[in-house]
């Protein structure tokens, strides 16, 4: 699919059939609607599958499409859940402004970050990255009177959506509220990685050094996606606390930053749906082995690692990509 | 007052020698290759547990099983670059990270099928118990042994490095990987070679580190933080670097749980932190 010719008409064309909207697109998100009439029991999870997708999909952003890699993403994630914990604490439990605020705080505390971030790479990056996210865990650890320490925010209180939904025990309302955030977050991506930012971010993540030669301001557009994928990760974190009425510790571990890369990997990088897919994977597995020991549970993620990294590069998404691309030869 | 300040600096520099010793390898083993291999501790807790399961049911003498536990994790290491880590040299950084954490992942949860999840203590023998006075304060005798044991490594490896055909080979290697090949140094084996010693020295790091910090199938997570903050720090390939930002950052660790032991490894990650947005390449690092 390399352009041949560079007028600006046929590339605006390109980005335009790029962004079209497949049928399988559209299939998959008929299929996301199918928990509310086949598996009501399982609402509940969906709604922490949605949320484990938005997650993923704003590590995507970043390590998929601008190739920022990360292992401290979930910083982001736990921000979000305590802001937006907290806020009900002070009062305020409208579910949506909370929503909203809590992505605004993540995306500005990643606003500040992505000036450290954009002055790295290789281990440094991902020391940094790594580094960042175990300081706000010890942060939060010691900062007891505000967050509760290990015994998590207790007390937090949502008001029902729009003054009527309220947040059931079946988890109607919650996996509703969780898809609706996850499609809209889905559309900004798609929004974003289809234009010419998301192209120069592709650039970056291709080649660094070129990207200036050829004019293209590399750190700001990396500041910009950064800062986005946090503001999204703090939405996903958010929506966790506002689902769950509840926050731990375990929002900012390590464990979270390594499973939401796992769950991307899984599914396959650059791609939008491949963190969706993972999450899914990821998170019915986990389920339904949940009698399992977690620490035997990890020996077969393990393995699924080193075989996905060996034996299939794209993910599960890039190996489906290549058999149909085959098929249609 | 003065007492207090030489313990802490004599804990921290033990404890600091103990990160050196599990770090080095992958200090040059990163500088030589450009693989991030964050499997690194998981060798040394594979050295640890041959030095329990030597020690406990075969009764081998503590000494003995150090040089037991640097071969063990050497084989493995050798075994598993030959099979799995050579497909990855070129698979780039992000492949590297994933399929190295997800041998971790492997090897906590066999650790934890076959030895259990608790904490495995051994009996050392009755020359490194207790402790020693000086000057009116208590020094453990174990740290001493371990702090010495440290220092001839380093010595070692510098003599090694700097004196001998292999160290020049690997030097050359590390500075210029295509000139060396150039001229006719054979970077795949000396890769091989030098991976398999510097997790073997993980080996035994893992094996010494048992009396100190203990035993449990998270060992290959939990100072895997702390080996990459050396290698990090220290700059890639350096010995003398990863010598002293181990040092450092034992004492500092060390100082910061005595003195404010409310803040927890806070200090540590801040100083990391602040550290390689400074000097990206580490503090001693040339690249």
């Amino acid at each position: 699919m390399a352009l041949t010719e560079t007028r600006p008409m046929q590339a605006r064309a390109w980005i335009r059939r790029q962004s079209r909207w497949s049928v399988y697109e559209v299939l998959f998100w008929l299929a996301a609607l199918l928990p509310f009439y086949f598996m009501p029991t399982y609402l509940t999870l969906a709604s922490q599958v949605a949320i484990a997708a938005l997650f993923a999909l704003s590590v995507d952003l970043i390590l998929g499409y601008a190739g920022i890699i990360t292992l401290g993403h979930a910083m982001f994630f736990g921000l979000g859940a305590y802001c937006a914990g907290l806020i009900t604490k002070a009062g305020w439990g409208e579910p949506l402004t909370g929503l909203l605020i809590a992505g605004a705080f993540a995306a500005l505390v990643g606003w500040i970050m992505s000036f450290i971030i954009v002055r790295v790479r290789h281990l440094a990056l991902l020391m940094i990255t790594l580094g960042l996210g175990l300081l706000t865990a010890e942060l939060a650890n010691s900062m007891r009177w505000l967050t509760g320490g290990t015994d998590g925010l207790q007390g937090v209180d949502v008001w029902p959506i729009f003054g009527r939904y309220d947040f059931d025990l079946w988890g109607y309302t919650a996996y509703a509220y969780a898809l609706v955030v996850l499609f809209l977050g889905v559309l900004l991506a798609r929004r974003l990685v289809n234009s010419s930012f998301g192209l120069s971010l592709r650039g970056v993540r291709e080649n660094l050094n070129r990207m200036p030669a050829i004019g293209s301001p590399y750190r700001r557009h990396l500041q910009t996606i950064y800062t986005i994928s946090a503001g999204m990760a703090g939405v996903a974190g958010a929506l966790l606390t506002q689902t769950t009425e509840t926050v731990s510790l375990d929002t900012l571990s390590f464990q979270r930053s390594a499973d939401v890369v796992v769950m991307l990997i899984l599914g396959g990088t650059g791609r939008l749906y491949g963190g969706i897919l993972g999450a899914i994977i990821f998170m019915v597995a986990r389920d339904q082995l949940s009698d399992m020991n977690p620490q035997y549970w990890y020996f077969w993620i393990g393995i699924l690692l080193v075989v996905v990294v060996l034996a299939m590069p794209g993910g599960i998404l890039g190996g489906l990509a290549r058999l149909v691309g085959k098929r249609g030869a | 007052m003065v007492g207090q300040v030489a313990v802490i600096l004599f804990d921290g520099f033990a404890f600091g020698m103990l990160l050196f010793v599990l770090s080095v390898g992958l200090s040059v083993t990163l500088g030589l290759m450009n693989f991030t291999n964050l499997a690194h501790c998981a060798f040394g807790m594979l050295g640890g547990y041959v030095t329990v399961v030597l020690i406990r049911s075969m009764g081998v003498p503590f000494l003995w099983t150090l040089p037991a536990a640097f071969l063990a994790a050497a084989v493995v290491a050798v075994v598993l670059e030959r099979s799995i880590f050579r497909l990855l040299y070129r698979a780039g950084e992000l492949n590297q990270v994933l399929a190295t954490i997800g041998i971790v992942f492997v090897a906590a949860a066999s650790a934890a099928y076959i030895f259990g999840t608790g904490q495995l203590p051994i009996q050392l023998p009755a020359f490194l118990r207790g402790s020693f006075e000086y000057g009116g304060q208590r020094f453990g005798l174990y740290r001493a042994f371990l702090s010495a044991v440290a220092v001839c490594v380093a010595a070692l490896l510098v003599l090694g490095l700097e004196h001998t055909r292999f160290g020049a080979r690997v030097r050359a290697a590390v500075d210029n990987q295509r000139v060396a090949q150039g001229l006719g140094i054979d970077v795949d084996k000396v890769f091989a070679v030098t991976f398999a010693l510097g997790c073997g020295l993980a080996g035994l790091g893992g094996a010494l580190a048992i009396e100190i910090v203990g035993l449990d199938p998270s060992f290959g997570f939990h100072y895997l933080v702390y080996v990459l903050i050396v290698v990090a720090v220290g700059g890639l390939g350096s010995i003398g670097g990863s010598f002293i930002a181990a040092a450092l950052l034992g004492i500092a660790d060390v100082a910061g749980k005595y003195l404010v032991p409310g803040l927890g490894s806070f200090l540590i990650y801040l100083i990391l932190v602040a550290v390689l947005f400074v000097r990206p390449q580490g503090l001693f690092g040339r690249r």
